[in-house]
């Protein structure tokens, strides 16, 4: 049995009466802790099964009701609400999609002016990419990691809860200002100087600003958790090298958010003093630079787009190998592709800038770079061909989105080939052949493998499958419908249609094209809506799914569907690459772990073995208080930069009143409060 | 059909707490660091892009900052490791009366060096307002200044903690070691913004 260390005393050799005090009162102390320790209970061969389960349910579930809901650090039940938002997000800005297609379908057309125009991109690129794409993977992977790994809970999970909320918080402000009509019209990357104070008065940047403000805070909050949670909680044996892809590729993509946001943090923090207390960072006539925020911005925008890719190829190797029953092929190609591609992407933020005028070695540097990326993430492509290859594939809904990424991402990855160069970089930037390139690497790479691992997933969330006939039908009409909404704008771009456009005029050759585009946003919106209905009927009507309806290899099938609050009754231990799939019917575990309190299993960074046990947190309403605190601030400082100076009061009460132990005496083991 | 389990090993002997990399909250300290330092170097090269496009630096018209309070500032935060790293091995050492000794030490310097930083303020002979050049380095100074006074209330915090019963769990020893290890980072990243804010415009 672990002992808790008593303090030593030597240090106190000055006050001899005192310290003898403090020793009596510490050994009285320390024999009240042994007595309690006896009664700590455990799991183990005595104590399995119902009689386990019972304890565990009683230990790990959060209280009823409001206060509860607002108080739960279970990473199921934060992941589920970071998925939900996030498809309520992504749904918002499809609508805002649709109704610029509508617009776009005839020219001249003066449905909706230019300056609601400007409203609708910026809040489509910025929902999307800021609401939408990077929450759902770190929603994913909050609910998906932590069974993955063998675990019990993620790492810091009331930092997960909080980045939660700052993330809902930072999408309603966003959303509430749209309605309210403050909403940005500055574009998602929101250019000096137009986003500066001199051509953009009034509050519509600093809301955009302000929001980069709460989803980063959001995005490295939940990136650490994960980091931590993927290098210190896996279960026994599941080595570094017997990592699931996927747990690698949020590895990777969290690393990327830790060096990246900080970038967009920065220039956005620049910007918003610029506009409110009178900097100069972009200020041309102070000897401040608009490039200066290109650079900054790209240096996180480019970053940003792997952030969402990266998980989705994780989605990808999952699907790749339960659907193809066989392990992806050369799976330490396929880390070291994902790891390349993570370091390649910081070296490529220019070639969003070829046309601002760079010195020529820049030009080749930037074009060299952006091609190189296209290695390993081929490498990664023809990986999972050969696994489709030598594998027996499986075609059922989850697949066919394989099918569909790998298609039409590839087709993405070459117009992105030719936009790399830069003299066709000049003719094309700003064109809609560029906004057909994003969407085609975006959609076809992210959403496309998104949708798929959400079906997949699915039946663990819920316990029920989702319909494979409705499943297969929004599979065809989202995958055809989406190219028929984006390959005529390669065609629209070549003929020389810029982006952000509110209109066009008749007699250019753009009528067809944009109407194709407008006929097939249609198609993927029914789409969509065929999976949410699919999804919220096969929450009631679905069959039953059991733990691992698809034949699975990995540890997140080992639990039941879904999974009980403290997701394993003992902590598994790994033994191969395809831990469920090299099993003799039963599931090797290790025991010994608190049942009476929370508490979890740490493992050593590289190999896994058991390191330390760890307490883990209880419901706490403080994260959610401390992330209204900020939120506060954050918001208030729109109008005065006081409110940072008076703000950070309440800020740090809350943060202290989340941190401290809310009984301060000892226990025998230690317990989070 | 969920799996029977086959017992291999029994972990209930495992400890609860281990300083240095063992320990989750050092990995959540160490990540929290790169964030910082990735958003400080990213100020840095902010710097060095406006600094590019001067004929002078400082430009033509400003004054470099006083070096008066910011090297005050610079050799009492060098010398503040001493007590750190004392406090550091208590920590490691199990020792709580020499951390309660020293901790409020640590309080006191950070009080002392958050009010030189006023002065250093006021030795900047600039205001934010005045052009690109001076926006930066006020920024730089911001940015530490929110450095310094985040572990300030973190020390405080902790403090506090431990001069209650609590701090003979060996995880709040551990606190202490990492906040300790954070404070070396603190003052790491003063250097350069030491050397950006006051000598760099004297070359």
């Amino acid at each position: 049995m672990t002992d808790i260390r008593a303090g030593t005393f030597e240090g106190a050799a000055g006050r001899p009466a005192g310290a003898e005090r403090e020793r009596e009162r510490v050994e009285a102390e320390n024999r009240r802790l042994a007595e309690e320790r006896k009664k700590i209970v455990r799991d183990g061969p005595k104590l399995k099964g119902a009689k386990l389960a019972a304890r565990l349910e009683t230990a790990w579930r959060r209280p009823p009701g409001i206060i509860g809901w607002l108080a739960t650090v279970d990473h199921k039940e934060i992941g589920r609400r970071y998925i939900i938002t996030a498809l309520a997000f992504l749904a918002l800005g499809g609508v805002l999609a649709l109704l610029m297609r509508i617009q776009l379908a005839r020219p001249d057309s003066a449905l909706i002016g230019a300056e609601r125009y400007n409203q609708l991109f910026t809040m489509h690129g910025s929902t999307m990419m800021f609401l939408f794409a990077v929450p759902v993977m770190e929603g994913v992977a909050v609910y998906i990691i932590p069974l993955m790994l063998g675990t019990r809970s993620t790492a810091f999970p009331r930092l997960n809860a909080f980045s939660y909320f700052m993330y809902l918080f930072g999408g309603l402000m966003l959303w509430v200002a749209f309605a309210l009509n403050v909403g940005p019209d500055v574009g998602w990357f929101a250019y000096t100087p137009l986003s500066g104070p001199e051509f953009t008065p009034g509050k519509r940047a600093d809301v955009w600003a302000q929001m980069i403000t709460f989803t980063e805070v959001s995005a490295l909050a939940a990136a650490v958790v994960l980091v931590c949670t993927i290098l210190k909680t896996r279960a026994p044996g599941m080595t570094l090298a017997r990592m699931p892809l996927f747990a690698w590729a949020m590895l990777v993509q969290a690393c990327m958010i830790i060096f990246a946001m900080p970038a967009v943090a920065l220039c956005s923090s620049m910007l918003i003093s610029d506009r409110t207390i009178g900097t100069n960072f972009y200020n041309a006539a102070e000897h401040g630079d608009a490039l200066l925020w290109q650079h900054l911005f790209w240096f996180f925008g480019h970053p940003e787009v792997y952030i969402i890719f990266i998980p989705a190829t994780g989605f990808v190797s999952v699907l790749c190998e339960t659907f193809c029953r066989r392990p992806v092929f050369a799976h330490a190609v396929v880390v070291l592709a994902l790891i390349s591609t993570g370091i390649l992407a910081f070296g490529l933020w220019v070639h969003h800038m070829f046309a601002t005028g760079l010195p020529r070695v820049g030009y080749s540097f930037y074009t060299s770079a952006s091609m190189s990326v296209s290695i390993p993430t081929g490498l990664q492509i023809f990986c999972w061909l050969a696994t489709i290859w030598d594998g027996r594939p499986r075609f059922q809904v989850p697949m066919l989105y394989v099918v569909g990424f790998i298609i039409t991402f590839v087709i993405g990855g070459l117009t992105g080939v030719i936009v790399a160069a830069v003299p066709l970089d000049l003719q094309l930037h700003d064109t809609y052949f560029v906004v057909a390139h994003f969407h085609y690497v975006l959609i076809g790479g992210a959403v496309f493998p998104l949708l798929g691992i959400l079906t997949y997933w699915y039946p663990k969330i819920t316990g029920r499958m989702m319909s494979e006939t409705l499943g297969k039908i929004g599979f065809w009409l989202v995958f055809l419908g989406f190219q028929l909404a984006f390959f005529p704008m390669h065609w629209s771009g070549l003929l020389g249609m810029p982006r952000r456009v509110y209109t066009y005029p008749a007699g250019l050759g753009l009528e067809v094209p944009n109407l194709l585009s407008t006929i097939g946003a249609f198609v993927v919106a029914l789409a969509v809506g065929l999976f949410v209905i699919n999804a919220m009927v096969s929450l009631y009507r679905g069959a039953i799914a059991g733990p691992n309806p698809w034949g699975a290899a990995s540890l997140e099938w080992a639990t039941s569907s879904p999974p009980p609050v403290y997701n394993f009754e003992h902590v598994p231990v790994v033994e191969s690459n395809t831990p469920l799939w090299d099993l003799d019917g039963e599931l090797p575990v290790v025991t010994g772990l608190r049942v009476d309190q929370k508490e979890m299993l740490l493992t050593t960074v590289v190999a896994a073995t058991p390191d330390l046990r760890e307490p883990v947190p209880e419901p706490s309403l403080w994260p959610f208080i401390s992330a209204v605190a900020v939120g506060i601030v954050f918001i208030a400082s729109i109008f005065s930069p006081w409110a940072i100076a008076v703000g950070i009061i309440p800020c740090a009460i809350a943060l202290t009143a989340w941190f401290w132990p809310k009984e301060l005496k000892r226990h025998p083991e230690p317990v989070i409060s | 059909m969920i799996l029977e389990p086959r017992f291999t090993d029994d972990l209930a002997d495992l400890p609860t707490f281990k300083f240095g990399p063992s320990s989750l909250t050092w990995w959540g300290v160490v990540g929290f660091m790169v964030i910082e330092g990735a958003g400080f170097a990213l100020a840095f090269a902010a710097y060095f892009f406006i600094m590019g496009h001067e004929q002078g630096w400082p430009p033509e018209g400003r004054v470099a900052p006083d070096v008066l309070a910011g090297t005050l500032f610079t050799i009492i935060i060098l010398l503040s490791e001493i007590p750190n790293t004392i406090v550091k091995k208590a920590a490691n050492a199990g020792d709580i009366a020499a951390i309660r000794r020293l901790l409020p030490v640590m309080v006191g310097v950070g009080v002392v060096l958050l009010i030189i930083r006023a002065f250093e303020f006021n030795s900047l002979n600039c205001r934010w307002t005045d052009d690109a050049y001076s926006s930066i380095i006020w920024a730089l100074l911001l940015l530490h200044t929110g450095h310094i006074l985040t572990d300030w209330i973190d020390t405080v915090v902790l403090c506090g903690l431990m001069f209650t019963p609590v701090a003979y769990e060996g995880r709040r020893q551990v606190d202490v070691d990492e906040n300790s290890m954070y404070w070396r980072y603190v003052w790491l990243l003063w250097i350069p913004i030491y050397l950006m804010i006051y000598w760099v415009p004297r070359l």
